[in-house]
């Protein structure tokens, strides 16, 4: 299969869905004339124009609250965060508006927008450049919540969260943007709300997604050299959560670890870890055991960066705890 | 680069004013007063619940901008929206079944009194969020115009709004995109239960219209003739593509501002005045009557015809069947 890296799959996906749907357009900071800063939006303006291709201007909250006013009135809006850490300025629409608008006023009208987050650690961008978000969004009924971790998902959520008639979340990891991976060249399209048993294994369940899963997968080829059996699950989705593959890893395995890299305390493990106490507690011979970033802001100077991240040593190191 | 904002005076004569549009004037300005009054008497006596807030004082500004929009106008309204969802021609029945929690609500009893929305007649929701709505509405409009639609987005709201970022955001992208929507300042005196001028850095909130290069126009919101000519005026332009505007109508919140407010803000004599000076229904009755443009008879029919149908919204939202338990998890996703 060919290969093309994460930021032209996402490419692929806006072009193929604007091109069959003239109500899906994209707008943001820097994404027109500049092409985006991770050049994620190069070539869109040329075959869409500026009108569907719009650069806005520095205002994080007109962009989603104009994307939400947008969906209401017949269109399909992407909006894109240009660093997923500036979703603290627009919160007020995420959550109060455009999470809530299709449930509020009950059911008459759908919020058809996908909201682009580029996020994660990437070039020592420091405290406000650099987090993982996800877990506030876990938190936020009215909304999906999408998180690839290659190029062909990638591509796959970001269609399927263009078509999708309820608002979604779309973080997409910044380091991930030149990764490459195989695509597959006709159409497909990755189901929201399920996650991906990516490699098989017999001893624990590691339960990761986005940049963290590359990291999630070579722990468990360096546990394997050990003789541990690693059965890797990529969540793909954030919310709705998909259960059933969680608890069926488990059921097999015994044993639950799961890696992320925004901070640990109140993220996505501990929602993974709360479901399996409520559901699966039976199936677990060892405590879970979660892996995640330390409770503080992201840190700038490279030492301090390095103690920060979660890396496949950490992870390897918290299972090997378990056996 | 737009002048300083200018104040458009009252018609120097009504009799232009067909029968028809007086009377529709009238029966709107009518019915929000019934239906407030209402709403008020259900709520202190606790058959209402949740929060509500009332538009009595402020019926001439709905109503005379209300009266140049069509279904298909977009708007997006406020805590303070009963008066702007009837004068865009949302069924008082259901409207009133939303605000008691029933079924039959415009949203099944799951938005109450700040979240009604009917999107059939283009009014696209209230929002509990003071200033929620401008960027919304700025959307709407992109749409619109992305569209090629000849259809406008009017987003109200309130003095003590006029000071959220939000406003500033919005007012700058529909500006440098020239999108048409217009802006409409109710400027009640009463930012909740501070007096605006002791938290807002200008008096007249359309001045800031020209610092985002769009007309600001100013206005006696509580004389009906005066707001639809401006909005008229505004919004014929706003519909050839000239982009937004700011419309700035100085009212008076007669009422707290909750239902229950004790108001300790402000003293009774104060709010008297104004009722009996500058109601916006009396006004509107004295003038066609001066003018001869109405009779006492067709004004006592219209009221009476709106009283009727407000109360039988009340008898309506009154019996409606409560949502069922099991429709909890209903219209969360689609």
């Amino acid at each position: 299969m060919r290969e093309i890296t994460f930021s032209q799959a996402t490419l692929e996906a806006m072009d193929e869905e604007m091109s069959r749907d003239e109500t899906v357009f994209v707008m943001g900071e820097d994404i027109a004339r500049q092409g985006g800063i991770f050049g994620q939006f190069k070539g869109l303006p040329e075959k869409f124009g500026f009108d569907r291709v719009k650069d806005t201007p520095i205002t994080e909250t007109a962009i989603v609250g104009a994307c939400v006013g947008a969906a209401l009135s017949g269109m399909r809006p992407v909006a894109d965060m240009h660093f997923a850490d500036f979703v603290g300025v627009c919160m007020d629409e995420i959550f109060n508006q455009m999470a809530k608008i299709h449930y509020m006023f009950g059911g008459q009208k759908t919020v058809p927008m996908v909201l682009r987050a580029p996020d994660g650690l990437i070039n020592q961008a420091a405290a406000q450049h650099s987090q993982s978000l996800e877990s506030w969004f876990l938190h936020v009924p009215g909304l999906k919540v999408v998180i690839p971790s290659n190029p062909a998902d990638a591509k796959g959520l970001l269609k399927s969260a263009i078509r999708d008639d309820n608002p979604v979340m779309y973080f997409e990891h910044k380091s991930l943007f030149r990764v490459k991976g195989p695509v597959p060249e006709e159409e497909f399209f990755t189901p929201i709300g399920k996650a991906k048993v990516v490699k098989e294994g017999t001893d624990v369940t590691l339960v990761s997604y986005s940049m963290c899963f590359t990291h999630a997968l070579e722990a468990a080829q360096m546990l394997e050299k050990e003789g541990i059996s690693v059965e890797c699950v990529d969540l793909r989705t954030i919310s709705p959560i998909d259960k059933n593959t969680i608890l069926e890893s488990v059921a097999k395995t015994s044993r639950l670890a799961i890696a992320h890299e925004a901070v640990k305390q109140g993220g996505v493990g501990a929602e993974i870890s709360a479901i399996v106490a409520e559901e699966g507690i039976d199936y677990l011979d060892a405590p879970i055991m979660r892996v995640g970033a330390p409770f503080t802001p992201v840190p700038f100077a490279k030492p301090l960066e390095m103690a920060y991240r979660v890396t496949p040593e950490k992870i390897a190191d918290a299972i090997r705890k378990m056996l | 680069m737009c002048a300083k904002p200018v104040t458009k005076k009252t018609p120097a004569s009504i009799k232009k004013y067909n029968k028809e549009l007086l009377e529709h004037f009238y029966d709107i300005m009518c019915k929000i007063r019934c239906f407030e009054e209402n709403i008020q008497e259900k709520f202190l006596a606790g058959v209402i619940p949740g929060f509500v807030h009332v538009y009595i004082g402020e019926e001439a500004t709905g109503t005379g901008i209300m009266s140049n929009l069509t279904k298909k106008d977009y708007i997006q309204t406020t805590h303070r929206g009963h008066g702007h969802t009837l004068a865009k021609g949302a069924d008082p029945k259901r409207m009133m079944a939303e605000i008691f929690g029933k079924k039959a609500g415009f949203c099944k009893g799951k938005g109450g009194s700040m979240h009604i929305a009917d999107f059939s007649v283009g009014m696209l929701g209230a929002n509990g969020i003071v200033g929620g709505g401008y960027t919304l509405a700025t959307g709407s409009a992109l749409a619109n115009k992305m569209m090629g639609k000849e259809e406008i987005a009017v987003v109200f709201f309130g003095d003590g709004a006029s000071n959220r970022g939000t406003f500033h955001e919005a007012a700058n992208m529909a500006a440098a995109w020239k999108l048409p929507i217009l802006f409409v300042c109710e400027n009640n005196q009463w930012a909740s239960t501070t007096p605006y001028r002791t938290t807002t850095s200008v008096e007249d909130i359309a001045d800031r219209a020209q610092g985002y290069g769009m007309p600001g126009v100013i206005v006696d919101g509580n004389d009906v003739f005066a707001v639809y000519e401006a909005a008229k005026s505004l919004i014929n332009n706003i519909r050839k593509g000239e982009g937004p505007a700011l419309l700035e109508c100085k009212t008076y919140r007669i009422g707290g501002h909750f239902v229950g407010d004790p108001e300790k803000y402000r003293t009774k004599e104060e709010v008297q005045k104004v009722f009996t000076e500058n109601d916006p229904i009396t006004r509107f009755e004295n003038r066609v009557l001066a003018e001869k443009v109405m009779s006492q008879a067709e004004l006592d029919e219209i009221k009476s015809n709106a009283r009727k149908v407000i109360e039988e919204a009340v008898d309506f939202a009154m019996q409606a069947p409560e949502p069922d338990p099991a429709e909890l998890y209903q219209d969360l996703y689609v």
